[in-house]
């Protein structure tokens, strides 16, 4: 360790001469990595879908943090008493639609305020994307770090968890996971990443394995580098752009995963989120009874949530990816 | 290393992830909460019978004990019996199971076909405005949930216009159990109740091989032999079809494989939309009543055909695609 510490130092000097080893050591980590991202970040904003897509996702995040004082109800609390536990004939009309109510959405068949339901509901969409999407996409790139670079019987083993992950179906595990933990937005997310990181594992890796041959490393080898440091100064910078792709496809990943979960009826009861909504609407038939504005807001923002985050994802792949430009 | 050792490395690696998925299974159902008999045991039963209940599924044994029969009985393709029906989960499966394959095989077929031409067509007419709208609806198509564009399907079709029955393979009385399962695949009656769920998963399954073929086109087109194609004087739509999208082809017949797998696996949220009665809501039904042999025999289904079509995948490829080598 501490040749390590006198071999880095002794090939840096020349470039940087600040004196206290720690600070600068990590500080030029960093410098690497802000330096790689800064570069993709004004590549990536050049495209128009990716620009909308990001102020969609500004636009959620906002609704998600001022969620208090933009809903006009508590989401969880009943807005009239019924006799019996259903209130099915006194839905309110959306206002919106000109129903003489104080409910822009009116309210559902439980008597909760649909509007400030759709409100809360972002919050449970974007911390369970980002959440999951975030420790999916470093887990697994740490994971294909390791295995890539150590290679043999540690890629060995690391890849044979990886395999036996592919093998299990994703919706039935987090079914069965989310059963055995019990209905929680935590169990959902711990479910989701204890799957997912697998994808980003894989790719990571193989991007690994072949950086790991690349002379620049060969030469840090031959300089004295220990591994950490290689695979932290020498790999990561470069299989970034990667770990971001996979990212912003997990956040997607994840929301919908969740939306799914909460419809079949897994969902946290103490959570509003938008499964949980459409998961209630069909539960109390308002497919039937065509009470649309009920089910229909929900699913719109699953789904400009969800591309949002695939067209970053695919805006960050052209740049990554220069053959398909 | 040759073919051959690889075929048996790949085939010893199926058998080990079988037996890892099974492991995992059986601790999972063993950890989880709530008691199993509870569904079974009336509260009228005398506290004896409901002991000898217990006993006769084995739920007393020591769990090494209780875990070896497991294994036993999962090399020989016996899951028990339901704890809610008594029936054998082998039962339970063949009877669910076709009701998923015809399910996920249409819409496989009708979204394989579109997107492959799609994806053809959008990796040649690059940077065309018809290029940006594919690709654009094909995202849209992977981005809205299935259960979701399913839902509001239910509500426009059959809800509103009442052209699509609401729920179910079968409307009642006609077809169903009573005559074979062929016949009643080919009645009009069983196609009214499949269209609509194969649509939406077709529409969304769609997305992928697009997206792939587009790509992998666009790497075919790239390449030397397209430019003695010109330079022959082909014409454009032989190029396009005979040339190109021929050698495109490769990546999306291992993915395909794949994908069908993840499609068996991923059956859970349609079908629990349209009540169709097919091998992914029954193993939700399952887990929500803890009908832990019936959950855990339809997981290892679910689980096997994804592992099998991996396999089959990778087997592919190196048949496929004389440039793999192994090592």
């Amino acid at each position: 360790m501490a040749q390590e510490e006198q071999s880095t130092r002794s090939i840096y000097t020349d470039l940087d001469d600040s004196t206290d080893e720690e600070i600068n050591k990590w500080e030029r980590t960093f410098r690497l990595w802000r330096e790689t991202l800064k570069e993709h970040w004004g590549m990536l904003t050049d495209e128009l879908s990716v620009k909308l897509s990001m102020l969609t996702v500004a636009g959620f995040m906002l609704i998600a943090i001022f969620a208090p004082f933009i809903a006009t109800h508590q989401p969880l609390q009943r807005q009239f008493q019924g006799d019996a536990g259903i209130i099915q004939d006194k839905w309110a009309e959306p206002s919106l639609l000109g129903g003489d109510t104080e409910y822009l959405l009116g309210t559902t068949a439980e008597g909760f305020d649909i509007f400030s339901q759709l409100v809360y509901g972002t919050r449970a969409a974007l911390l369970v994307g980002l959440i999951a999407a975030f420790f999916t996409a470093g887990i697994g790139t740490l994971v294909g770090l390791v295995a890539g670079y150590y290679g043999g019987k540690v890629d060995d083993a690391l890849m044979r968890i990886v395999d036996f992950l592919y093998g299990m179906p994703l919706l039935p595990t987090v079914i069965v996971l989310v059963a055995v933990l019990g209905p929680d937005l935590w169990n959902i997310i711990l479910a989701l990443i204890i799957l997912q990181w697998r994808s980003t594992a894989r790719v990571i890796r193989s991007q690994s394995l072949s950086l790991r041959e690349r002379p620049f490393v060969k030469a840090a080898e031959v300089a004295g580098a220990g591994d950490w440091h290689i695979i932290s100064r020498h790999l990561a910078p470069n299989v970034l752009p990667m770990t971001f792709l996979y990212g912003s496809f997990g956040i997607a990943w994840a929301i919908l995963a969740e939306a799914g979960i909460s419809f079949i009826g897994l969902g946290d009861p103490n959570t509003v989120s938008w499964g949980t909504m459409l998961q209630a609407s069909r539960a109390y038939s308002a497919l039937s009874f065509g009470a649309w504005w009920w089910f229909v807001p929900p699913g719109i923002c699953i789904g400009l949530l969800v591309i949002s985050g695939f067209l970053i994802g695919r805006g960050y792949e052209e740049i990554t990816n220069p053959k398909i430009q | 290393m040759g073919k051959a050792s690889f075929v048996v490395r790949r085939t010893l690696q199926l058998v080990v992830t079988l037996w890892a998925v099974g492991t995992v299974l059986f601790g999972l159902f063993r950890l989880m909460p709530g008691d199993p008999t509870s569904y079974v045991v009336s509260s009228q039963m005398t506290q004896e019978a409901r002991q000898q209940l217990i006993e006769s599924y084995g739920l007393n044994d020591a769990l090494h004990v209780q875990y070896i029969r497991f294994l036993e009985n999962l090399v020989v393709l016996n899951f028990g019996q339901s704890f809610h029906s008594n029936q054998p989960v082998t039962d339970i499966i063949a009877t669910y199971m076709p009701n998923t394959l015809v399910l996920m095989l249409t819409a496989f077929i009708v979204a394989y076909a579109l997107g492959i031409t799609l994806g053809v067509l959008s990796g040649w007419y690059r940077g065309s405005r018809f290029e940006r709208s594919t690709v654009i609806t094909a995202l849209t198509a992977r981005s809205v949930p299935t259960f979701y564009v399913g839902l509001i399907v239910l509500w426009i079709f059959g809800a509103e216009l009442g052209v699509i029955p609401m729920s179910g393979m079968t409307s009642l009385g006609t077809g169903g159990q009573s005559t074979g399962f062929l016949d009643m695949v080919f009645t009009l009656d069983f196609l009214r109740h499949l269209i609509a769920p194969a649509a939406v998963l077709g529409f969304y399954y769609m997305g992928y091989p697009l997206l792939i073929m587009r790509t992998s086109m666009l790497e075919v087109l790239s390449e030397d032999f397209i430019d003695v194609c010109r330079a022959k004087g082909l014409k454009e739509r032989t190029i396009m079809f005979k040339h190109a999208a021929r050698n495109a082809l490769l990546p999306i017949i291992t993915a395909a494989a794949i994908a069908l797998g993840y499609a068996v696996g991923g059956s859970v949220l349609i079908e629990t939309v349209f009540a169709w009665p097919g091998i992914g809501r029954e193993m939700v039904r399952a887990v929500l009543r803890r009908d832990f042999p019936v959950a855990q025999g339809t997981f290892i289904v679910l689980a096997s055909t994804i592992i099998f079509l991996n396999f089959v995948a990778d087997l592919a490829y190196g048949y496929l695609d004389p440039r793999v080598t192994y090592d």
